[in-house]
């Protein structure tokens, strides 16, 4: 039994045989053999060699029927190069005078052929290199013993197992026969999540190297909620898991029946829960989960899609599917925030030392002004599709705030000029992610009619931590009493005032926090979709009295884990509350 | 007895799939050996990997070293497939 920890992705738990999708390198481990082991592990090679060269002349065959000519000849030179006395040869060699494994020699062999063609200046042969990874993926799969695994005769439930999901590998995939997914790379706004989000699938991702541990027809247990997956589990675990995946439908069937119930406290304040996206498709999904409006539209996708910027009309488009779908209700959408981990390949690679304190989101857009404005014009000329909100990421200092405001007022003027109808009045509003503007909120709210608490980015700048770094993640939490007086700070500057403030980081989308956020004065909150129902059901079987208590209790504690081990408490004791 | 001779890829797309299928053909169906050069690189030519790894593009000087009985036969009908451009001109 195996268990690794990745990221939730997509809630659920499900419970059945793995399929191992091809990975884009198989991780071998560097292995040498005692020299009796020679001869079997040359017999594998030649195995292997032969079984891949059978399935390619299959796939050859196929290719000449369904494709012609041209995709033939391709899997027509597969088969000479895996055939080929010389790969063979040198394969072997490293298996009797380095006393190699098989897997590891073969591996070699083409890595150093691989590096050779990186080389390569001709653009059409150095593509060749991806054939190269193709031969090396397939014969490695021999001589490991996995099988071929292929997605169109799928015929029974699996689990998914991968490198990564790509958008068109996801719509071929049979919705009926796939019980969840488990991939290497990606987090929680990666495609493959809001992909397996959309189709309802349960997900862990960033699982390194899960398709190195898992063999094809594995039992696996994906627990798509907690972010755990579990190999070849034994009966007591698997039976756990099973009565865990009973209670999580019947939660699931709870949870559905909230979503036409008002998100309202026991002592009737009615709570804002809003709508993270970052596809338009999702917007409809929001709704579907009970989002009253999107608190946040993130637009990055738009732009780390595809090689250069997307154009206005592309643009438009994507902010216009998304009005029509939200109707009369509201959008927020926030401009463009790439940079640091988000970087577009039409970005120029300035490689900042300290990306996170670098040149990202808006300072990159006030930089970047002919790229700015188009994106502006884009979400002006949206505008008049519905309630649509615009907000400025990464704000540190009032100038910025007001030079993003005078930008806009320029696009105003070319619209007006070239008479394209906008919304004059369209709310503008910021993220307070920077503890300079949660500590100036005082001043900002003179500036913006709405503030949006991004706890992510306030975590990492005020406890000097990066999540994204194994090493110092474990500090990573946004219940730290510094963050959470921050969170206090901006809630606090904007009683009195005609400024609305949400809260739309993760935190939002976390149940245990809920109380601690209403009792901190926040009645607006913005999560992933798949959380509203979770946090809805906390929202209905609390008070705000009750939160006002925590809240005050909590900031007299001076460690996290004080007040995560309070909070804790506080949710176990709300459960029982419940009236559904 | 040895037999050299040197053309140059006249196809766009040099020596890709293709053209080496048809090269590693003939080349298997002589007696003789055959090593091609090009640049500092060297391949035997019965070896569709190391043509592959031969790197030869368009425009690209190509050697190519007969050793054997059929050695001249062996160099002509590649002269010939070269020169044809491997039927893709």
């Amino acid at each position: 039994m195996i268990t690794k920890k990745g990221i939730n992705a997509s809630p659920g738990v499900a419970i059945g045989p793995a399929i191992v999708l091809d990975t884009e390198e198989y991780r071998i481990p560097h292995r040498t053999i005692d020299p009796v082991q020679v001869p079997g592990q040359i017999h594998n090679l030649d195995a292997a060699l032969a079984a891949s060269r059978q399935e390619v002349s299959e796939l050859r065959a196929a290719a000449a029927r369904k494709l012609g000519d041209k995709t033939a000849v391709i899997f027509a030179f597969h088969e000479q190069f895996i055939c080929d006395p010389k790969l063979r040869d040198s394969v072997v060699a490293l298996i009797e005078r380095r006393h190699y494994t098989a897997a590891y020699a073969f591996g070699q062999v083409l890595n150093e052929r691989q590096r050779q063609f990186r080389n390569v200046a001709d653009p059409y042969l150095k593509e060749r290199v991806r054939d190269l990874y193709d031969i090396e993926r397939r014969v490695l799969r021999h001589i490991l013993g996995r099988a071929r695994e292929d997605m169109t005769r799928l015929s029974e439930p699996v689990i998914i197992v991968a490198n990564e999901i790509t958008p068109s590998q996801a719509i071929s995939f049979d919705r009926r026969h796939i019980l969840a997914f488990a991939i290497n790379v990606g987090g929680q706004t990666s495609h493959t999540a809001i992909i397996a989000r959309m189709l309802g699938i349960p997900a862990v991702l960033a699982l390194s190297d899960i398709t190195a541990d898992v063999a094809g027809g594995e039992t696996l247990i994906v627990d798509g909620t907690n972010g755990i997956v579990v190999a070849s589990p034994d009966s007591e675990t698997l039976e756990r898991y099973r009565a865990q995946q009973r209670e999580y439908r019947r939660l699931e069937d709870r949870l559905r029946r909230l979503r036409d119930e008002p998100a309202v406290t026991r002592d009737g304040v009615p709570i804002e829960l809003l709508a993270n996206i970052e596809v338009p498709e999702e917007t409809h999904e929001a709704f579907e989960y009970g989002a009253e409006g999107i608190g946040l539209y993130r637009t990055e996708l738009l732009f780390l899609s595809s090689a250069r910027m997307p154009t206005e009309e592309e643009q438009y488009e994507a902010f216009l599917e998304v009005m029509r779908a939200a109707g009369p209700r509201p959008v927020v959408i926030r401009t463009v925030d790439l940079g640091a981990d988000k970087l577009a390949p039409a970005m120029e690679a300035q490689r900042d030392h300290n990306p996170a304190l670098g040149l990202r989101s808006l300072r990159y857009c006030l930089l970047h002004l002919d790229m700015f404005r188009v994106h502006l014009r884009a979400i002006l000329r949206a505008s008049t599709a519905g309630d649509l909100r615009i907000m400025f990421p990464m704000i540190t200092t009032v100038m910025e705030l007001r030079q993003a405001k005078a930008t806009l007022a320029d696009v105003m003027e070319d619209l007006d000029e070239e008479g394209i109808p906008f919304r004059r009045d369209i709310p503008i509003g910021m993220m307070v992610e920077t503890p300079a503007a949660a500590l100036l909120a005082a001043a900002f709210v003179r500036e913006a009619v709405f503030l949006s608490i991004g706890t992510n980015d306030l975590t990492q700048y005020t406890l000097a931590v990066d999540r994204g770094n194994e090493r110092v993640a474990h500090l990573f939490s946004s219940h730290n009493p510094a963050v959470l007086k921050l969170v206090h700070e901006v809630v606090r500057a904007t009683r009195g005032r005609k400024v609305q403030v949400n809260l739309c980081g993760e935190m939002a989308g976390a149940p245990i926090y809920c109380p601690l956020l209403l009792g901190l004065g926040l009645r607006r909150l913005s999560m992933a979709p798949k959380d509203i129902p979770s946090i809805k059901r906390i929202v209905r079987a609390t008070t705000i009295e009750r939160c006002q208590m925590i809240a005050r209790k909590v900031s007299r504690f001076d460690s996290d884990r004080q007040v995560l081990n309070f909070l804790r408490g506080e949710a176990r004791a709300i459960e029982p509350e419940e009236d559904l | 007895m040895a037999v050299e001779r040197e053309v140059v890829i006249p196809n766009k797309e040099g020596l890709h799939f293709r053209p080496i299928m048809q090269f590693v053909d003939i080349a298997q169906r002589f007696q003789s050996g055959l090593t091609v050069h090009c640049a500092d690189r060297a391949a035997d030519g019965r070896s569709p990997m190391e043509m592959l790894m031969l790197v030869a593009t368009h425009g690209a000087r190509v050697r190519m070293v007969a050793n054997g009985a059929d050695a001249e036969q062996l160099v002509d009908a590649l002269v010939n497939l070269v020169q044809s451009g491997f039927g893709e001109m």
